[in-house]
């Protein structure tokens, strides 16, 4: 049986990870690429795409959509499109409604409506602090010395919560040492760190207006103590696509192959 | 924080320089200037690399006329008694009593449009000013302690008129400027609407008007006349009534100027209203219009979207903004901010110069209700048959700024378009970061072509 053909590559050159995916004719995944993002995010692309094109067997030339910060840098793609209109587009291929969308990037968060067609109707992006994104995780896990995939599994293994005042990254480290000083368990720290993060998100949430179901893209989505959290503050359940954080890759991909009868 | 100290860089003009530099060579240096100018724009043909068409001819008359002013503004001292007055002061009655007139608003947009605005910012936070105040008022009290400033030298006030209509720091930052000069300063308190004015509150504001007349008599140093501010304020009236005229032709399709040129050829109804160059200005932009009109030509080369800017504009990426914006096929065509100098003429009436001054300077947008603005805005979306509102969230501005949030979802929802709140300042660089902006506004142009 020969290999289905690739139709696009969707590229999101993120500021925190660099994500690469192809997809055939009916917007079906073929394959992917994810690494951290490294200083030099052209070299970088252009690796990753050479290895995923001969991996999937692609010679000729085929559209490649770049989204993220580094769109701009990836000299192959044909188009560029901004991260919100590929995470919706492809969160709604991947759950079929519109709705909330809520994408927590490493180092932005942002809160999209979808309409019921899945085309973005309105927006919010927090950008200005690192309060509200993946970044706030990575310094906590680096900081309390707890891998970042047990961060979410630790923060829920308790009722205690303590609760943190800042809203800040940099002077949540200050608070979190002297807790830290004064005997506080890890894990109510932790939880109380989760909900803060949770704080911001939820606001911007309502901001909008919540438009049910919430969905949840971007490497944070894997966090289940803020998927918990976001629950429990807007009493709506989380859906989460198959990736969560290819969507943006992926609905780049989907953008590629249009005007190819997919997506 | 600033003494009154003898200021080197405000000095004091013999009558012979203000003839002799002003009168005589400035004047014909400057006229000679804007033939070339003429001749350059007449020359202009559409571009290939462009996404503009080319500007509008009559700029060359705009350049002149600011020119001039400020060249004048040099030699001022000595020969004219100079009033610094806030952009909604009402400044036709200095205008009747022959006052050199300087808007240090202008000045810092002037400054923040040549990109000197930061210098001065810091030279005024050096000085103690907070980074929070607004950065007109940063710039201007820069430039005033420093003596630098692209206008190559400013008069030094005689008289300060500042007007509450457009925010409070105003009343603080001319506390300053009349402690530092030495000079009288005529406050207009301006209570803020919620509705349209009541009588007594027109009349308040008339009782100040009809009061500041003997205090600017006596630094005029010569007799109030009421047929000479009727004159001022016909003039005024016209102008603004030219000025709204022209504003509304960008309701054709495509729309023969930016708001980004409104934003340019503002100047001459802000600094200069009441002069009758300006009315004869206004009518030359508006014949050229309406000729761009009559042969289908946009200010940009490919018109797919049409968009309302609210608040000041970004004056240090005005032109990056234009170009950028255009090169997606956006065209800003209308501003809720110039709109402001041309929304109220109809108020203007000459036969009852106090009363109607009274009425007018109590209703300029920033005196009025978030509601009010908000319905403005939803009317221009109308009129202007628009298909998004970029509100720029200015850091500087608070009274433009407050409400923004709101207005921004009343926009989406009840109008059904994409509204953008984009976070900048007018004029201090430093508050406004280009990839954030930059991903928003493609943001939201991709939300504009998703509706398409």
């Amino acid at each position: 049986m020969s290999k289905p053909e690739v139709v696009a590559i969707g590229t999101d050159a993120g500021s925190t990870t660099c994500k690469l995916v192809a997809v055939g004719q009916g917007g079906e995944v073929l394959g992917s690429r994810l690494e951290a993002t490294q200083p030099h995010i052209e070299l970088q692309v252009g690796e990753l795409l050479g290895q995923l094109r001969s991996e999937l067997g692609v010679d000729g030339p085929v559209p490649c959509v770049a989204t993220g910060y580094g769109r701009k840098l990836v000299k192959d793609a044909t188009r560029s499109v901004t991260e919100i209109t590929c995470h919706a587009r492809g969160v709604f291929r991947d759950l079929g409604h519109g709705g909330t969308l809520v994408d927590i990037g490493g180092q932005d968060s942002k809160v999209i409506r979808l309409g019921n067609n899945g085309k973005p109707v309105d927006f919010m992006m927090n950008d200005k602090c690192a309060a509200g994104t993946g970044r706030f995780l990575e310094y906590t896990s680096a900081r309390l010395g707890v891998p970042i995939d047990e961060l979410g599994r630790r923060a829920l293994s308790t009722d205690r919560e303590e609760p943190i005042t800042s809203t800040c990254t940099v002077f949540a480290e200050s608070e979190i040492i002297s807790l830290l000083a004064r005997g506080v368990a890890l894990e109510a720290i932790l939880r109380g760190l989760h909900r803060a993060l949770v704080g911001r998100i939820v606001a911007m949430v309502h901001n909008v207006g919540l438009t049910p179901p919430l969905m949840l893209s971007g490497g944070v989505a894997h966090n289940e103590a803020v998927r918990a959290l976001i629950e429990e503050a807007t009493g709506e359940r989380v859906l989460l696509p198959r990736e969560p954080q290819l969507m943006g890759a992926y609905g780049a991909a989907l953008l590629g192959t249009e005007g190819k009868s997919a997506a | 924080m600033t003494e009154t100290t003898p200021l080197s860089h405000y000095v004091r003009s013999s009558r012979l320089d203000y003839q002799l530099r002003y009168e005589l060579l400035g004047k014909a240096l400057l006229r000679v200037q804007r033939w070339r100018d003429q001749r350059k724009l007449a020359g202009l043909r559409p571009r290939e690399d462009s996404v503009l068409n080319p500007p509008l001819r009559c700029v060359a008359y705009m350049k002149e006329m600011m020119s001039r002013h400020y060249l004048e503004g040099r030699y001022a001292n000595g020969v004219r008694k100079v009033a610094w007055v806030t952009s909604g002061a009402p400044a036709e009655l200095l205008k009747a009593l022959d006052f050199f007139l300087i808007y240090p608003e202008n000045h810092a947009a002037l400054c923040g449009v040549r990109r000197k605005a930061e210098s001065l910012c810091e030279e005024a936070e050096h000085d103690g000013y907070s980074r929070d105040i607004c950065s007109y008022g940063r710039t201007d009290i820069g430039a005033m302690l420093s003596g630098k400033t692209p206008a190559g030298r400013l008069p030094r006030p005689d008289l300060l008129l500042c007007c509450t209509n457009i925010c409070q720091t105003v009343l603080y930052w001319y506390r300053v400027l009349a402690a530092h000069f030495g000079c009288p300063l005529i406050l207009i308190d301006t209570p803020f609407l919620y509705h349209e004015a009541e009588a007594h509150q027109v009349a308040y504001v008339q009782r100040q008007l009809e009061e500041m007349v003997s205090v600017a008599e006596q630094v005029a140093g010569r007799s109030f006349s009421e047929r000479s501010f009727m004159q001022v304020v016909d003039h005024s009236r016209r102008a603004s009534e030219l000025w709204l005229e022209v504003l509304n032709r960008s309701r054709h399709r495509p729309a023969p100027m930016t708001a980004f040129d409104g934003f340019i050829h503002m100047g001459p109804i802000v600094d200069m209203r009441g002069d009758p160059e300006t009315t004869d200005y206004y009518e030359r932009m508006l014949d050229e219009l309406d000729e761009r009109i009559r042969n289908g030509v946009g200010a940009i080369k490919e018109e797919r979207y049409r968009v309302l800017w609210d608040n000041l504009p970004i004056w240090y990426k005005i032109g990056d903004f234009s170009k950028w914006l255009g090169g997606h096929g956006v065209n800003v065509v209308a501003s809720t901010y110039t709109y402001a100098w041309g929304e109220l003429s109809p108020m203007i009436d000459p036969s009852k110069p106090f009363e109607s001054m009274a009425r007018v300077y109590l209703h300029p947008i920033l005196n009025r209700s978030t509601g009010h603005k908000l319905s403005s805005m939803q009317r221009m979306v109308d009129e202007f048959h628009l298909d998004g509102v970029i509100l720029h969230s200015d850091r500087s501005c608070k009274p433009y700024s407050l409400g923004q949030i709101d207005q921004r979802d009343h926009l989406v929802q009840e109008m059904g378009i994409p509204a953008l709140l984009l976070e900048a300042d007018h004029n201090d660089p430093r508050a406004y970061a280009e990839e954030q902006s930059t991903q928003r506004l493609e943001a939201f142009i991709e939300m504009m072509e998703a509706r398409a």
